[in-house]
């Protein structure tokens, strides 16, 4: 079955995204196709390049990053969540006139439409975190 | 398959609201899986008042947070998935 | 093409939550799906009329929940316990809800095949 997967909540202040990284995994064990990953409110933060681990500690963004480009699956960070949130790429960045990107690069900043384009394509749609 | 609701919670009695939200909405032949801080509703103590409902824990959060089940089954990651497939549509209060 | 119901439980202006939930169910509308909004809990005060959010400098949701009719959006479903328990009135409230009972949000969740909890 094709699934899309929607994460809300950041790394760190939830788990959610840990969570939806697993059954990513999971589903493509198991053989099924993953549509889109779409990352939504503060799940932007799952693509943040700059977000640091410790090295006893498990780097998410690192782990999206991989798991991403080694499958090659279509990962999509809604853009009006990510620049407000800081999560951005190069050609926001000279838009709005400052410096640096931080967008991992297996991900890409495009609107809500990719979303529901994707779960009308979808047999499923599992979402992972958002609330307050 | 049958028109069926998979329930996902990850929040446990903090916000005992939200289980009740997603009590209210449980259809005959939906599922109930609690995962992340969900897992703690799947304890003797809240036993009686789920045992209508048809729960499931997830594994790796249980253990995480030293939980044993209560009668009620428990999957893992592969489960999981399964019992997405299993239900047309799944639901995650959060 | 999907029925989508998309949830909200948080009240306006303290988080990003209520606007977000706004935006994704005007993406679904803008994109030509169905879809409907149920709002519980402190959602329910998000249609209080008047809103003056300038004193915050936050923009007011008010102008993004008059377009929901816009796109077809015309009916705001609420749970109706969370309505009572706050003290709110259909009459009350800016726009036009349909109060659900636990019955009510059954058959909602059924009849859409993507539900969001935003």
């Amino acid at each position: 079955m094709k699934f899309t997967l929607l994460i809300q909540s950041a790394p760190i202040d939830s788990q959610s995204s840990a969570t939806a990284l697993r059954f990513a995994r999971a589903l493509l064990a198991k053989g099924h196709e993953i549509e889109r990953i779409f990352f939504y409110r503060s799940g932007v933060q799952s693509a943040n390049r700059l977000a640091l681990a410790p090295q006893d500690e498990t780097n998410l963004p690192l782990e999206w990053q991989s798991f991403i480009s080694e499958n090659q699956l279509d990962a999509v960070v809604c853009i009006a969540a990510a620049i407000r949130r800081g999560i951005v790429n190069a050609a926001e960045t000279a838009r709005y006139g400052v410096e640096g990107d931080n967008l991992i690069e297996a991900a890409e900043l495009s609107g809500l439409g990719q979303l529901v384009a994707a779960c009308a394509a979808s047999d499923r749609v599992v979402t992972f975190g958002g609330g307050a | 398959m049958s028109d069926t609701t998979l329930h996902i919670l990850n929040r446990g009695p903090n916000q005992a609201e939200l289980l009740n939200h997603c009590l209210d909405s449980y259809s005959d032949g939906d599922a109930l899986l609690f995962i992340e801080d969900g897992i703690y509703w799947a304890a003797e103590h809240y036993a009686e008042q789920l045992s209508q409902f048809h729960c499931f824990a997830l594994k790796p959060d249980l253990e995480a947070r030293g939980v044993s089940a209560s009668g009620i089954q428990t999957v893992d990651d592969a489960g999981f998935v399964d019992l997405c497939i299993n239900h047309s549509r799944s639901v995650s209060w959060t | 093409m999907k029925h989508f119901l998309i949830i909200a439980r948080q009240a306006p202006y303290g988080s990003a939550a209520a606007r977000e939930a706004l935006e994704l169910a005007l993406a679904c509308a803008l994109f030509d799906q169905p879809v409907s909004l149920l709002l519980l809990d402190d959602a329910c005060f998000q249609l209080l009329p008047e809103h003056k959010p300038a004193a915050i400098q936050q923009k007011n949701l008010a102008a993004m929940q008059q377009s929901l009719p816009l796109y077809d959006v015309e009916k705001i479903y609420i749970c109706e316990k969370s309505m009572h328990q706050r003290g709110l009135q259909p009459e009350l409230l800016s726009l036009e809800v349909v109060p659900l009972d636990a019955a009510g949000m059954k058959k909602l969740i059924r009849e859409h095949e993507v539900v969001i909890n935003v």
